[in-house]
């Protein structure tokens, strides 16, 4: 690890020694002088997912907070253009004013870091690339990114893409950048593609049986044309006294039996049509004689918000993995959970949040493994006290780690920006 | 046409050309080896066929592991590789090179895997693109992404130009509709990006794959996801008298909150010239014809027409139309759908450029295109895919005609450049290839392309695989930049292209 240096600029820094470039020219002058003296930095934006990952092995920190603010709103064209540490609250306010929003519904993680909201800024979303509910409808972060402007490792400030859907011009680094944890360039400004909100929506709760009814229902709804656009399965969990206390009181909702386990999908869209979807479905789903109830769109908000800030898991002191899987192993899945941890599905049987209450990493080997088996991937979000990072947070195979290492070298090649915030050597 | 600047040929490796027969002969079936000049004539070019040259010899591997031993062995030998799928792109990025082999993914045709329960498709690179829809629609399913020459690409070849289609707007290109892939990197190591789940950790190189025109790895498996097909689709065919009242309409439809399955928009000149060759009832006297197609349940559609019928009422639309059956709306669609070979009927040649632009500058492209064609006397049809910003001006000429010809791609080049200054791009979905390659420099400045470059060195340190091929060898921006269509004979003249 390098030593504190001297930098030759006139860039702001606080008591603590964080740089705060204000625009792209700074941050790549900034850059191109660590580049020279080899001195790693640590990328930050408002500090909100700043927990998940690898601690970096840097002597300074830059904060990209400054770099903030709408460039340009293009609404009937259907994308935003932002400076990279805009945060998120101002991007949906301006959005929801003209009924657009960003689709793939970004997770609030301020509930499990500390109990209150904060979505952060863009740029560390994209750097997780970690979608909400919405996700297996309309995909996901990198899904809506058109472009970017970033500065590589070298400090020279490069771009990406553009304003428009369609583009094959040059390699796609949009998709690169999201999930890159700030590894390969430090953002400055991103464009991404937005939606138009729908009216209204509902959501109808289920209260299955078993396992097998479960995943019957979301293969029905994933299979069916009435589109959904969330479905979830959350378990009773009653072994767990406090957790149980803490999740029955999450989904207190007037129309749902929060004390037992539930499915729930919302359907979106104008009234008329959800309507006409529900109808659909409960026929698809054979629904009729079932024990089911409907939460208007005045309760289908909050649940999905609640859903989306990780509400179950607020403050958590545990593990907190994040597991995506194909859904046909989610039973297989969740019989192994059931009396392990607590956990909750979303993306209709394909990601689960487990909560591992146990110090040993042991657990958390255990679970990579079936990962691995049921051909997905598992990322601790949040650490406990006692993690040692014995065991990796992330989830990456030899060939695989050996081509980022190339990918970071081509942006990178002195391991200036993030070094070892993902895999040991990137 | 003008002279195209190829890598530096390695005399060493035509020199060692029987030897690398042979050896190539082990590593696969030798049938599967091509290197007599009748043998290797059908490769000598891609659907931009102005441009053609016979490559060392044609490979045509039948597994992932023969694949991977063939460019292990290029690379230990230093034989460039053009990898090629259906042979169906417009912008000559499966154009052979002299002194390298072309590989064909043709015998990777067949689908591994329908998953039913994971909604995706397992499939070899070479299937075609309606082949996957194929598979699936028994049980309602579907691909969604749908390239005109969906018929004949290849997923493979998708993946390479990042294929997208009229319904891109709503269903998003291929990188969108792709979970897993697996490749070979030029040395031969065999790897694999995502799988049947959704997002994978790290870096994103499938999305990174995607769209790279050959240039990093030779796809050998694809696993996609496939969609339900929705319960209704109608369309709706709408006339209007000024451009810039239908660009309005198309404009406002966008930003009232309806995301169309499809929006389609033809100029005058294109509207007569398909009418002529298909006779599909379009409104002649109209400046601008717009075609919206909304997909979705009964209700939801119903309710999206009458919302869009009162958009372009109000934008003072000549003519509306409903599809009332699928046969009406497969009719809407069969002009639209001949705007190709109806340009080739005009003139003796055509060409058809490919750039994006933010779908609120139309009139203003438009204009500028209409300035142009006056100012080269050259003749020029556009149609617009308006719900993602994709134009498709068809400039007709004639290729005899050297200076018409010169005159042509002067005129090409700066419809390129005129998208980008409205904050558009060079290529929507042809791709770079070897067409526009010098117009790169038009979007991207050096240290952009560096950037790209030095990942490309990266996975191909001795740039073995696809050279030539996206990034400019000469550093001009030469007027390049379009499909030559000669006596309407495209490679592919049954295609329809839009």
């Amino acid at each position: 690890m390098s030593t504190k240096i001297k930098i030759n600029s006139q860039i702001f820094q606080d008591s603590n020694n964080v740089y705060y470039p204000k625009d792209e020219v700074e941050v790549s002058d900034l850059i191109r002088e660590l580049y020279k003296q080899d001195s790693p930095t640590e990328i930050i934006g408002n500090n909100s997912k700043s927990f998940i990952g690898n601690k970096t092995q840097s002597a300074n920190t830059t904060s990209l907070s400054k770099i903030s603010g709408i460039i340009d709103y293009r609404p009937e064209e259907l994308y935003i253009k932002i400076k990279a540490c805009t945060p998120i609250n101002e991007i949906e306010k301006v959005l929801s004013e003209n009924s657009q929003e960003l689709a793939f519904e970004p997770i609030d993680f301020g509930y499990i870091k500390d109990g209150k909201s904060n979505k952060g800024t863009i740029a560390g979303y994209l750097s997780c690339n970690y979608a909400g509910s919405r996700r297996f409808k309309v995909g996901s972060v990198r899904d809506h990114v058109l472009g970017f402007k970033g500065v590589n490792g070298k400090g020279d400030i490069i771009k990406s893409g553009g304003t428009v859907v369609k583009n094959v011009t040059g390699y796609d680094l949009s998709k690169l950048i999201a999930g890159s944890f700030g590894t390969l360039v430090a953002l400055t400004e991103i464009t991404l593609k937005v939606l138009p909100k729908k009216d209204s929506s509902k959501t109808v709760i289920i209260y299955p049986n078993n396992f097998e009814q479960i995943y019957d229902l979301f293969n029905k709804l994933s299979s069916s044309s009435s589109e959904i656009s969330g479905a979830v399965f959350i378990p009773e969990q009653s072994n767990d006294k406090e957790f149980s206390a803490k999740r029955n009181n999450v989904f207190k909702f007037n129309d749902l039996k929060s004390k037992v386990s539930f499915v729930a999908f919302r359907v979106e869209g104008d009234k008329i049509s959800i309507e006409e979807k529900i109808n659909n479905l409960k026929k698809e789903l054979e629904l009729n004689n079932s024990d089911i109830s409907t939460l208007d769109v005045y309760q289908s908000e909050p649940f999905w918000k609640k859903i989306n800030n990780l509400e179950v898991f607020e403050k958590t002191e545990h593990n907190l993995i994040r597991m995506v899987i194909p859904p046909a192993n989610g039973s297989k899945l969740s019989k192994y959970l059931e009396n392990n941890h607590n956990y909750f599905i979303d993306w209709c049987g394909s990601l689960f949040w487990i909560e591992v209450n146990s110090k040993k990493e042991e657990k958390i080997k255990d679970l990579k493994k079936m990962a691995n088996d049921f051909g997905g991937y598992l990322t601790v979000i949040k650490t406990s006290s006692e993690y040692d990072y014995g065991e990796s947070i992330f989830t990456v195979d030899k060939v695989r780690l050996m081509i980022s290492e190339k990918v970071k070298q081509s942006f990178d090649p002195k391991r200036i920006l993030n070094p070892g915030k993902m895999y040991r050597g990137v | 046409m003008s002279e195209l600047a190829l890598p530096k040929i390695d005399n060493s490796i035509l020199n060692r050309k029987s030897e690398i027969v042979k050896n190539l002969s082990k590593l696969t079936d030798k049938e599967n080896v091509l290197s007599e000049a009748d043998e290797l004539r059908p490769y000598e070019t891609d659907a931009l066929s102005v441009y053609t040259q016979t490559p060392l010899a044609v490979v045509l591997p039948e597994n992932t592991d023969e694949v991977s031993e063939i460019l292990k062995y290029c690379y230990s030998q230093n034989i460039k590789v053009v990898p090629r799928g259906a042979g169906t792109g417009l912008s000559g990025g499966a154009l052979p090179l002299q002194d390298a082999i072309l590989l064909g993914l043709g015998k990777f045709n067949k689908i591994l895997e329908i998953d039913y329960k994971n909604k995706c498709v397992v499939t070899q690179p070479g299937v075609t693109n309606l082949g996957i829809t194929h598979a699936v629609q028994q049980k309602g399913f579907y691909y969604a992404p749908d390239p005109s020459s969906q018929l004949a690409c290849s997923i493979g070849g998708n993946v390479a130009e990042n294929s997208g289609g009229v319904h891109s707007l709503k269903y998003g290109t291929t990188t969108n509709n792709i979970l897993g892939v697996q490749m070979v990197m030029m040395d031969g190591t065999i790897c694999r990006f995502g799988g049947k789940s959704f997002d994978q950790e790290g870096y994103d190189l499938m999305g990174l794959i995607c769209g790279s025109e050959g240039l990093l790895g030779v796809v050998t498996e694809v696993t996609v996801k496939i969609l339900k097909t929705p319960d209704v689709v109608r369309a709706a065919l709408i006339g209007f008298p000024s451009i810039k009242e239908g660009g309005d309409a198309a404009s406002e439809i966008i930003s009232s909150g309806i995301v169309p399955a499809g929006m389609e928009i033809m100029d005058k000149a294109l509207i007569e010239a398909t009418d002529n060759f298909s006779k599909a009832g379009y409104p002649r006297d109209a400046e601008l014809l717009l075609i919206v197609e909304l997909d979705g349940t009964e209700s939801e559609v119903n309710e999206l027409i009458r919302k869009v019928e009162a958009i372009c009422k109000k934008n003072n639309c000549s003519s509306l139309k409903l599809s009332n059956s699928e046969k009406e709306r497969l009719s809407f669609w069969a002009g639209r759908k001949a705007a190709f070979p109806a340009c080739g009927a005009m003139a003796p040649d055509y060409y058809c450029m490919d750039g994006s632009i933010p779908r609120g500058k139309l009139a203003e492209a438009l204009l500028e295109i209409k300035k142009l064609s006056e100012k080269y006397g050259l003749p020029v049809a556009n149609c617009f895919h308006a719900g993602d910003g994709n134009l498709h001006p068809l400039i007709m000429f004639d290729g005899n005609d050297k200076e018409q010809l010169r005159k042509t791609e002067e005129f090409g080049s700066e419809i390129l450049k005129t998208c980008v200054r409205l904050g558009g791009v060079i290529t929507g979905e042809h791709g770079v290839g070897i067409e526009k390659r010098e117009l790169m420099c038009e979007m991207f400045n050096d240290n952009d392309i560096q950037q790209q470059l030095s990942i490309k060195k990266s996975l191909d340190e001795k740039n073995l695989l696809n050279p030539g091929k996206v990034y400019p060898i000469l550093r001009k921006c030469a007027e390049e930049g379009r499909v030559h269509v000669h006596k309407n004979k495209d490679k592919f003249p049954d295609l329809p292209r839009f």
